[in-house]
């Protein structure tokens, strides 16, 4: 009844809950009736295996998968830590993004060495820096098994492109803006011509590809260097990346939306923008949002600035699996050339195999709701360029304060110079 | 519950072992003891899952408040260096301010007008029942549901309110993103669900009010207004102090609707702008995966609630002090 008391009952609910789940999770190894096995795996977003979970199965009579997805990357993350650290809980077979890899890589006893279940005879399927990311240094313990890269490109309107008079074809588009400052001198052309939206979504996802971008094309690194020290006051990616975001939002180019937001969605729906960076997860993400209303309307273009990588995961088997074998099997399928393909054609994830990459069904594989856009001869043409990018631990929370600074800025409630040095000393904080 | 008490009564049930001859002292024993203890056995489902899920936690908090706990990696012992850091640390501190304040700005407003719904409601009227229970409408309906709706209504492009208040001025206002506006939007959240329930509350205090008390003022000639100020309030403080304390305790906990106001940011806005200490407490354990530096956080919580509680209750005490 009280207000103290209702949020006692809630916590035993969910307390209650919480051991329902853990034993339920504990009893997935409570197959000893009979000889099937279930193995849980764990994603986030779309990872499209739908189809291939249910090929496995009916390869593996003995084999049941049970696949628990969380949509929020942010949601996922703290659980599957805690699901490491706890010792219990985590799937057999758990998706792991690249920003929180290095996290686990400091852990790497958390995780079954897949090079002891044969995976070292993998090593050509996957691009070289790909596969090295989830290896320890000294080349002897193999966390995790490449999945997808985020290959970039450019996400436009034709509709809206039209309205301004610029061109809609993707070829020309893209000849738009080599760089960014040909990219914000036509955002400034869309600007004179269209009153009622703006050119770019807003500055966070901006910010993160131009980071991702001029980083892996630099340095290599973004706001750690690879010794783990915070390095975002020093590193020239960090600060360019600023600079450019900055340029493009004082251009009065930016909707001023902050991506996975409900009003970065209606801001597809309400078509309040014309362009988005789009590394290739984000493709499903455009489709999500905009919704049917849209479907030939958006199209993909060349990226300005030139090839890079954002996002991207690996399958890891954590130690506490009862069934790590099979488990470790499972990865091996889910991550080979021929899924990696599949999982392409479903959600437009850019394979991390050179294979895949070069595999006619990705190249010719034209995109229907992106105005039969050829998505991965696109996403694939860059791909193979890309260079490794090094994240940090804490990479995530201090990407998070850029993201906040960038905000405020947006919102008029910081001047740039303040924002760029409360970004840093926020960052100080998080590093801490 | 029912397990636990026929767990522990078992043994009374059954009986000791004891000698068969003295048989009837034995039942004389056992009575006594059944008279002596069983209440307590029948209170103890309650207090063994308190201990459980509420006392054991809250020192264990206080364990893992003295070390460097890392979800992953080592817990080193470090004694108060914790409670140090926290109480210099300025996030901290803006976390405090904004809670206080969006406690004050939703509880000040919200006990008042629970006060007036309350009398409102104490009067004749037509469908009463029906109109009483619509009050609780709002405590009733799902609180994510709540602050989906609101902060849709509040969003900076498409929200109602700005559509209305495009009509006088100002446009497309983000009340996100000043401390004064996302406070304000927050509040009105806070008091759309909880005004009605505390005017529930006032209600049924107010009839318990004996009605012999409103007919001799009556016959004396006080008006409305007078016999509210001089029979209603004085006889509602206990109630009020007890809602006081009870708002003063949720509003510091105050957290699902600042954070879903901000779409799950748990920095509440860009520059911290309406992060409450629960949100604080959150982020530290569950974005930075700093345990001892939340729980750290949480025992401060503790105290500021503490604190709160006991200056509500003696301000009130003495405001109504002299009233009887």
């Amino acid at each position: 009844m009280l207000r103290s008391h209702r949020r006692l009952a809630s916590g035993l609910v969910s307390a209650a809950v919480l051991a329902l789940g853990l034993s339920a999770c504990g009893g997935d190894g409570g197959s000893g009736s009979d000889s099937t096995v279930t193995l849980t795996v764990d994603t986030f977003s779309t990872f499209g295996y739908e189809e291939l979970f249910k090929q496995y199965e009916a390869d593996h009579p003995g084999i049941k998968i049970k696949h628990r997805n969380v949509v929020q990357l942010d949601e996922y993350l703290p659980r599957l830590e805690q699901w490491i650290a706890a010792g219990s809980g985590a799937g057999d077979v758990v998706a792991i993004e690249e920003g929180i890899l290095t996290k686990f890589m400091a852990h790497p006893d958390k995780f079954v060495n897949l090079l002891d279940y044969g995976a070292g005879s993998l090593q050509g399927n996957f691009l070289d820096w790909k596969w090295k990311q989830a290896l320890t240094p000294d080349g002897k313990y193999l966390v995790g098994l490449g999945t997808d890269i985020g290959g970039l490109a450019m996400c436009y309107r034709t509709d809206l492109f039209k309205k301004a008079g610029l061109p809609t074809d993707r070829d020309k588009v893209g000849k738009l803006w080599p760089t960014w400052d040909d990219y914000i001198a036509t955002g400034k052309k869309y600007a004179g011509a269209v009153k009622d939206s703006k050119f770019v979504d807003g500055s966070v996802n901006l910010y993160n590809t131009i980071l991702a971008q001029a980083a892996s094309q630099s340095v290599g690194y973004t706001f750690f260097d690879p010794s783990g020290k915070l390095v975002a006051g020093s590193n020239p990616a960090v600060k360019s990346a600023w600079d450019t975001t900055l340029k493009i939002q004082q251009a009065g180019l930016s909707a001023g939306l902050k991506s996975f937001e409900p009003s970065w969605g209606s801001g597809f729906k309400q078509a309040k923008f014309a362009t988005i960076a789009c590394p290739s997860w984000m493709l499903g993400v455009i489709k999500e949002n905009a919704g049917a209303g849209a479907a030939g309307k958006w199209d993909v273009a060349a990226i300005p600035g030139g090839s890079g990588s954002r996002g991207g995961s690996f399958l890891a088997v954590p130690k506490q699996s009862k069934h790590a074998e099979q488990a470790a099997e499972l990865a091996k399928y889910l991550t080979s050339v021929n899924s990696q393909i599949v999982a392409f054609k479903a959600r437009n994830n850019l394979p991390s195999s050179p294979q895949a990459l070069d595999d006619p069904a990705v190249k010719s594989f034209k995109n229907e709701y992106f105005s039969d856009a050829p998505v991965g001869e696109i996403y694939a043409a860059g791909a193979k360029a890309v260079k490794p990018l090094y994240l940090g631990a804490d990479n995530n929370p201090v990407g998070q304060r850029f993201e906040d600074a960038l905000l405020a800025l947006e919102q008029g409630r910081l001047a740039p110079g303040a924002a760029w040095k409360k970004a840093l000393a926020d960052a100080e904080r998080e590093a801490r | 519950m029912t397990i636990s008490i026929g767990s522990r009564t078992g043994p009374r049930a059954a009986g000791p072992p004891g000698p068969p001859a003295p048989r009837r002292r034995a039942r004389t024993v056992l009575a006594r003891w059944d008279v002596k203890f069983s209440p307590y056995l029948f209170v103890s489902p309650y207090y063994l899952l308190f201990f459980l899920f509420g006392l054991f936690p809250m020192g264990y908090t206080v364990w893992v408040a003295m070390h460097d706990w890392e979800l992953l990696g080592a817990h080193e012992f470090i004694g108060f260096e914790n409670f140090r850091l926290v109480l210099a640390d300025p996030q901290f501190w803006n976390s405090v301010r904004n809670t206080l304040a969006m406690f004050v700005i939703a509880t000040v407003p919200q006990l008042l007008l629970a006060l007036v719904l309350a009398n409102a409601l104490n009067q004749r009227m037509r469908a009463r029942t029906l109109v009483r229970m619509g009050v609780l409408v709002p405590m009733i309906t799902s609180i994510a549901a709540v602050a989906i709706v609101f902060s849709q209504l509040f969003s900076r492009d498409f929200g109602l309110v700005n559509w209305v208040l495009g009509w006088f001025g100002p446009e497309h206002l983000d009340w996100a993103a000043r401390r004064w506006t996302s406070w304000l939007a927050i509040s009105v959240m806070v008091d759309w669900r909880w005004t009605g329930y505390n005017a529930l509350i006032y209600l049924a205090a107010m009839q318990s009010i004996p009605r012999d008390l409103y007919e001799a003022a009556a016959i004396d000639g006080a008006s409305r207004a007078r016999q509210f100020w001089t029979i209603t309030l004085p006889m509602l403080r206990p109630t009020i102090i007890f809602t006081a304390i009870v708002s003063t305790i949720g509003g510091f906990q105050l957290f699902t609707e600042p954070l879903l106001f901000g779409n799950g940011d748990m920095a509440g806005g860009s520059l911290r702008q309406f992060q409450t200490v629960t949100m604080y407490m959150f982020e530290n354990a569950f974005r930075r995966f700093d345990y001892g530096y939340a729980s750290a956080v949480s025992w401060m919580l503790f105290m500021l609630i503490l604190a709160g509680s006991l200056l509500n209750f003696a301000w009130l005490r003495r405001v109504g002090g002299g009233a009887k």
